[in-house]
């Protein structure tokens, strides 16, 4: 018998086979003149300068571990949202106290200015003996702990 | 019903949507020109064809027989794989959305959905979340420092929406109790849809899908002023009509989302009351879910000419500080009003 999930997987067989078939069809009719000028990544008409893999911002990085954590509460979320009528106040309740949770962490994050693009300015250490004596340092102002946070 | 024909009505089912998904991108693309052309005061394609009807062929054709070009720096299976991981994704999200109620045609109970999943909203947020692969490949294999950057703002981008995107699908099911998407369609029966039942849910969602499609608003994955393509910098030929295509058929898929998630799906309020003949009314049904399809996309169209780009601390900071509180708010407001009202 062909069950529900057979169908799909018959119907993720015919994109498979489509889209191959689609990159194939293309493959065969499309001409192939390379060049060495032609080969080169596009970098505005000037030669390529230094890696392609460049330094990224690490803020995407911490973007990626706070989807982690908030992604897999919203897998925890679904089997109660699920079976929340049959559970009366009583589901409520625990729901409630998840998300309170869940809101908690939020705040958290916000206070410490994860969900912040551009980062507080990086302030640096208060130096009280100077090691450099150069003019600026000495005229720096002393930085109060509030703007650390 | 024998094997034979369960078999044959889920080829022509198959064959039917696929049919659909390629015209409908194909003319979506040939809408977006026309209705940009009109919202600019141009003319738009006009040349092939009556009115231009013939333009996506002709694109089709035109891209099909360019040259493709894989740069040295490019990892090259990779390169190749991200824009069909791209297009398979986009077609094979639509195997679970219901377009229609049973119908019964000589004796066979037929439900207008390839398949009834129990899974099939779980299956749809696993198969979407898939397409942060395509872009995040292609702009890493294509050894070029605009893709890169396309690729990294774009994964980015999307994984935060996603987490308001799945908040949000949570109220929805709140409601419904159930992750079988014609269950959640039953589910808004009358006016009883999840747009007017809980607002807040619609608008995350609406927001969302606008950000997990890279439309404008928040194309910044492509930017063209400041990335030059980004991730499909690289990219020509069929590769390159690949993501073209995934992007309106994700478009299609996201519309076809937020009806059956928030719309009621093919219902129409009260139709059944009225005392039509049972043909009459499943027609009607089947075309208000096109219709409403039709003008989402038309919505998506709409705002991509009438509203600018974010820049990029605005778009994160939208996502994470605005939709992601907003969508746990619903949640409390959806159970609030069953526990209350007992619906």
């Amino acid at each position: 018998m062909l069950t529900e999930f057979g169908k799909i997987f018959v119907f993720l067989l015919v994109a498979v086979i489509f889209v191959i078939a689609l990159v194939i069809v293309a493959w065969l009719i499309r001409p192939s003149r390379p060049t060495k000028e032609k080969l080169m990544t596009y970098e505005c008409g000037e030669n390529p300068e230094g890696s392609p893999w460049v330094k990224f911002n690490i803020r995407f990085y911490v973007v990626a571990l706070i989807f982690l954590i908030f992604d897999v509460e919203v897998v925890l979320l679904i089997p109660w949202a699920l079976v929340y009528r049959q559970f009366g106040l009583g589901g409520f309740m625990v729901g409630a106290i998840f998300l309170i949770m869940l809101g908690l962490g939020m705040a958290y994050e916000w206070r410490k200015g994860d969900l912040e693009w551009e980062r507080a300015k990086i302030i640096p250490p208060v130096i009280k003996r100077p090691v450099f004596s150069s003019k600026e340092t000495r005229e720096a102002e002393p930085v109060k702990s509030k703007q650390l946070v | 019903m024998s094997l034979l024909q369960l078999i044959g009505i889920t080829a022509v089912k198959i064959l039917i949507i696929f049919t659909m998904m390629m015209l409908t991108v194909s003319y979506l693309v040939y809408f977006e020109r026309k209705i940009s052309a009109w919202a600019q005061n141009r003319l738009g394609p006009n040349r092939v064809g009556w009115y231009g009807l013939l333009q996506p062929f002709a694109d089709v054709f035109k891209l099909a027989l360019k040259e493709d070009i894989v740069p040295t720096n490019a990892n090259k299976p990779i390169h190749t794989l991200a824009p069909v991981i791209a297009l398979f994704v986009a077609f094979t999200t639509y195997a679970v959305i219901p377009f229609g109620p049973d119908i019964s045609l000589f004796g066979i109970t037929i439900p207008l959905v390839v398949a009834d999943v129990n899974i099939g909203i779980l299956y749809v947020l696993a198969l979407s979340s898939l397409g942060v692969y395509a872009i995040t490949l292609a702009g890493w294999s294509s050894g070029s420092k605009y893709s890169l950057l396309g690729g990294i703002r774009s994964s980015a981008q999307m994984i935060s929406y996603e987490v308001s995107m799945g908040f949000s699908v949570a109220g929805v099911l709140l409601f419904a109790g159930s992750l079988r998407p014609a269950a959640i369609v039953l589910s808004q029966h009358g006016w009883m849809w999840n747009a007017l039942l809980q607002p807040i849910g619609f608008i995350t969602f609406v927001v969302s899908a606008f950000a997990e499609t890279n439309r404008l608003p928040f194309d910044l994955p492509e930017a063209e002023p400041e990335l030059v393509g980004g991730f499909h910098t690289e990219y020509s030929s069929m590769k390159f009509a690949g993501f073209f295509l995934a992007e309106y058929a994700n478009m299609i898929i996201a519309s076809a989302l937020i009806v059956t998630l928030y719309l009621g799906g093919w219902q129409v309020p009260y139709i059944e009351s009225i005392g039509l003949p049972a043909g009459l009314v499943i027609a009607i049904q089947i075309i208000s879910f096109f219709a409403k399809i039709a003008f989402l996309l038309f919505f998506f169209i709409w705002v991509r000419w009438s509203i600018p780009r974010f820049r990029y601390d605005q778009l994160m900071s939208l996502g994470w500080k605005v939709m992601f509180p907003l969508s746990l708010i619903n949640i409390v407001w959806v159970a609030g009003l069953i526990m209350i009202f007992r619906l």
